[in-house]
């Protein structure tokens, strides 16, 4: 740990606090964005958490617009039945909060209160996947895509790092029904240097590559690019897509991959059962394309624990694992 | 609470419109084939006090901003509803003999996207208090003269989130929130406090830190919009909630008090026994 902040009442370098820790999460940039918002005329954002305004970064919206700062303490269904009545009343909310207690307590609420009305709400799902490691199993989230995938009225999306965030939230405030943004826990690598081209419904091919292609979501957008730069050194080149836009997906651009390739891979921080790959899977069966699907992703059972960078070697959702995944079934 | 205007009507004015309830209540399941007659019965006085004399709603213009808004945490006593909606003039009272058949905007639970005059879709019970508050909310940043109803059972009161709604709504000092808990003491599985008792309840909702009205006949009109009209207009700061104390299936004497009648059909035969009762009133 290398501290930027001192704990009160400590000296050595070593120790630190909430404070210390969430400087770290430097892609968590919807605040600062909701913030940017707000200040350019938006003057309908209302921001809503349950008491995680501090790890999901919008306390910083609170602290510039507090009448427009709901903190509803931990009782995350009764913010999301909340968010709905602010919508009624002509208020445009952002949740903000840890998308297993978002998506996966509350998928009951955000149906009925917020996607059967068509409400202009949005969710920020933060910490997806195995992003909080050793905390354990309560605190991964591996099914909120197979869980929101089928929610109709509901756009579903990953922006992959915080200039992602920032488009993500941009390019969708006309948007007049829910959205959903599944987003990591803000310590990502950046993928983007400036905030990237962001449509519902659309992807960014960020590396070209003739021999395969990944389609990859949040996390697994950079693994992508790492395992594109090592398999480079061996003559493969993989075409690496971020499929940021989950429900809808972007058809066109899968159809086109799947007529070049007899073979593609779809990777993500997720469970293999119902995610988004078996979204993709949907979409070529549906055209017939005979395309064979690898998905990588987490396996369908529940994670062992360790620190995350430790998960996602072990369970090769890192560029090495990514690689030799891809590799193998290249070979093979 | 800002006080709004108190719409002057007379007491046959709101029995025959409590009446009209009952009778459209029943005329409607047989159309459906089931209906729920017991707790649209227990609700009619309250619906007809709110909607003839406490809120401001303009038929001719559902979404006008600073309308008074009414949520049904209990959804599925939406039959005693359609029929005020439709005399008010939010849809044309023949919209109702659709009630249930296939496409029909009407269905068994309210949904704000179909019904003109809903001011939220319910069916799942124990969402609706968390709804208004953030309707409460909404309304109070805008600065709106408008007041949230939200009418639950007292079933739902086992909700969870019924409670967390509460805490919320009294951390923020809703005073343009109002809750009426229909006490018609069933559910679909019997009596409420065999089934999971929620009593005292006043004594819950005053720790909960709202201004709590004891209703002692949900029946009586005078009664109802007493105790409807303080929760209303009263001078209090806090959210305030109206514990009604009603009989299920009021007005039609073999549905009384029973958790049978919750939900069921009238044949023929009885279909004219249940509106003689009705035309007779309530006593």
């Amino acid at each position: 740990m290398n501290p930027i902040h001192q704990p009160s009442g400590t000296s050595d370098p070593a120790s630190w606090d909430m404070t210390g820790s969430l400087r770290l999460s430097r892609q968590l940039t919807t605040g600062r964005v909701l913030v940017e918002l707000a200040e350019e005329g938006n003057d309908d954002l209302v921001v809503l958490t349950a008491d995680l305004g501090g790890p999901t970064q919008v306390k910083v919206f609170g602290e510039q617009f507090p009448d427009r700062y709901f903190n509803f303490g931990i009782a995350e269904r009764n913010m999301i039945g909340a968010a709905a009545g602010l919508a009624t009343t002509g208020w445009k909310p952002v949740i903000s909060n840890y998308s297993f207690f978002l998506a996966l307590m509350g998928i009951e609420n955000i149906r009925n209160d917020i996607c059967y009305p068509n409400l202009p709400v949005r969710m920020v799902g933060t910490h997806s996947g195995i992003a909080m490691g050793f905390y354990g199993t309560s605190h991964h989230c591996n099914e909120d895509i197979g869980a929101l995938r089928c929610l109709a009225n509901l756009t579903l999306t990953a922006p992959c790092d915080g200039n992602a965030i920032e488009s993500a939230l941009r390019q969708t405030m006309d948007h007049e029904g829910p959205l959903y943004f599944r987003v990591g826990r803000g310590r990502e690598a950046t993928v983007y240097e400036e905030p990237p081209p962001w449509e519902i419904g659309g992807s960014n091919v960020l590396r070209e590559g003739k021999d395969a292609t990944v389609l990859a979501v949040g996390n697994l957008v950079k693994a992508g690019i790492d395992a594109h730069d090592l398999l480079a050194e061996e003559g493969i080149r993989l075409k690496v897509v971020d499929c940021y836009s989950i429900r809808p997906l972007d058809r066109r651009r899968i159809l086109e991959e799947a007529k070049a390739h007899a073979l593609l891979f779809t990777a993500e921080e997720h469970n293999v059962t119902g995610g988004f790959g078996t979204a993709v899977g949907d979409t070529l069966a549906e055209a017939g394309t005979g395309t064979r699907l690898v998905k990588i992703g987490m396996p369908d059972q529940y994670s062992i624990l360790g620190p995350p960078t430790h998960l996602y070697r072990h369970y090769g959702l890192d560029g090495e694992g990514l690689a030799g995944n891809i590799r193998k079934h290249l070979n093979s | 609470m800002e006080k709004r205007e108190v719409i002057d009507k007379d007491r046959d004015f709101l029995a025959e419109k409590a009446k009209m309830i009952r009778r459209e209540t029943v005329r409607l399941a047989d159309i459906c084939g089931s209906g729920h007659y017991g707790s649209s019965f227990s609700i009619a006085e309250l619906l007809v006090v709110l909607y003839y004399r406490l809120l401001h709603v303009r038929p001719s213009e559902p979404q006008w901003p600073d309308r008074d808004r009414f949520t049904m945490g209990k959804g599925h006593a939406a039959i005693a509803l359609y029929p005020v909606l439709a005399d008010l003039g939010f849809f044309p009272k023949s919209d109702l003999d659709s009630y249930t058949r296939l496409g029909s905007p009407l269905g068994d639970h309210p949904d704000m996207c179909k019904v003109k005059g809903t001011d939220f879709s319910s069916g799942s019970i124990g969402h609706n208090l968390s709804v208004s508050v953030g309707m409460a909310l909404g309304l109070s940043l805008h600065r709106s003269p408008a007041r949230v109803v939200c009418m639950m059972g007292d079933g739902e009161q086992t909700e969870g989130q019924v409670w967390e709604a509460a805490i919320s709504a009294a951390h923020y000092e809703l005073g343009n929130l109002v809750g009426i808990v229909d006490i018609n003491k069933v559910g679909s599985d019997g009596q409420t406090r065999e089934i999971m008792n929620t009593q005292p309840l006043a004594d819950k909702w005053r720790s909960f830190g709202w201004h709590v009205i004891e209703l002692r006949n949900g029946h009586d009109l005078d009664q109802v919009f007493s105790c409807l009209n303080e929760a209303l207009n009263g001078e209090q700061r806090q959210p305030s909630v109206v514990l009604a104390e009603t009989v299920a299936g009021k007005g039609v004497s073999f549905m009384e008090g029973t958790w049978e009648w919750h939900l069921g059909f009238l044949g023929p035969g009885d279909l004219e026994k249940a509106y003689s009762e009705i035309e007779k009133g309530i006593t």
